[in-house]
């Protein structure tokens, strides 16, 4: 891991993965949601409605992956200083907090038609809307320490305590007597019928295909900024 | 109940919200890079 902490690596890298997993991530989700609309089954109980989940899904999942990468790269931060980890952590972000928020909305377009209610207070969809504010209040602090130039340690650190809501969410439906439906996929298989299920890990893996494309494109241009900065002071001072 | 306006509306909130943050995200990386290289080009 520390090989990649060097930007001039670690731009040879992304350069030409970016538009790889740019292109790959969108061919799969149209594929996996031309067939979630058109292809698959209704389902006996939800009806159509069931189509949502090959969007809701594969927010939900990057919602809180997002937030477990910013984790990750805010402990590389603090423990090994890497350079690249609090860039990664400022370009994870703003795309994280749009998927929980795609994941909050296209929950609650869901829940009408199921529940007969747009919103519930209940354990799952409470601790989702935690973790999209959790990403706001990340990225006004990450942009307050970018401001202020320094080597943003309170960003790092609360990355780090907000992991804590991960397994909140991921819990809740066990924990709490919650309106959402338990876990339906597990490592030892899904509740859900194959007919209904196949175009999910499509859009899944489509959809973090894409996110890792978004990321790594948010990467470049935060160090191509640094070095404008670091330029730009230099030709001052001379 | 129709349910077909509530999935087209769920669809049609990730594909422009995903569309969206890909393009700024597109933009944002050009414009910086084309900046630092301008810079660059004048050392």
């Amino acid at each position: 891991m520390h090989i990649f902490a060097n930007p001039a690596r670690f731009l040879s890298i992304a350069r030409p993965l970016t538009p790889w997993l740019g292109w790959v991530g969108a061919v799969l989700i149209v594929a996996a949601l031309f067939a979630g609309l058109f292809v698959t089954p209704r389902d006996y109980l939800q009806g159509e409605s069931v189509r949502i989940m090959y969007v809701h899904v594969p927010a939900a999942w990057l919602g809180m992956a997002g937030w477990s990468g910013i984790a990750t790269a805010s402990l590389m931060q603090l423990i090994w200083r890497h350079p690249l980890a609090a860039v990664a952590a400022r370009a994870i972000a703003v795309p994280g907090a749009l998927f929980a928020a795609i994941c909050l909305v296209t929950g609650s377009i869901w829940g009408r038609p199921t529940w007969g209610a747009w919103w519930e207070w209940d354990g799952r969809l409470t601790s989702m809307l935690v973790l999209f504010f959790l990403y706001l209040a990340y990225i006004a602090l990450a942009s307050a320490g970018a401001e202020r130039g320094s080597n943003d340690r309170i960003s790092a650190i609360f990355g780090v305590v907000g992991a804590a809501n991960i397994p909140v969410i991921h819990y809740s439906v066990e924990w709490w007597r919650t309106l959402h439906q338990g876990q339906s996929i597990g490592l030892s298989g899904s509740t859900i019928d194959g007919s209904i299920l196949w175009p999910l890990p499509i859009a899944t893996l489509g959809f973090s295909l894409l996110f890792g494309a978004i990321v790594l494109m948010r990467m470049r241009a935060l160090l191509a900024q640094a070095k404008v900065v670091a330029r730009l002071k230099r030709m001052t001072a001379e | 109940m129709n349910h077909w306006p509530f999935i087209i509306a769920a669809y049609a909130i990730t594909i422009i919200g995903t569309l969206a943050i890909a393009v700024a995200s597109y933009a944002g990386m050009r414009r910086a890079e084309r900046q630092a290289d301008a810079l660059t080009r004048r050392d």
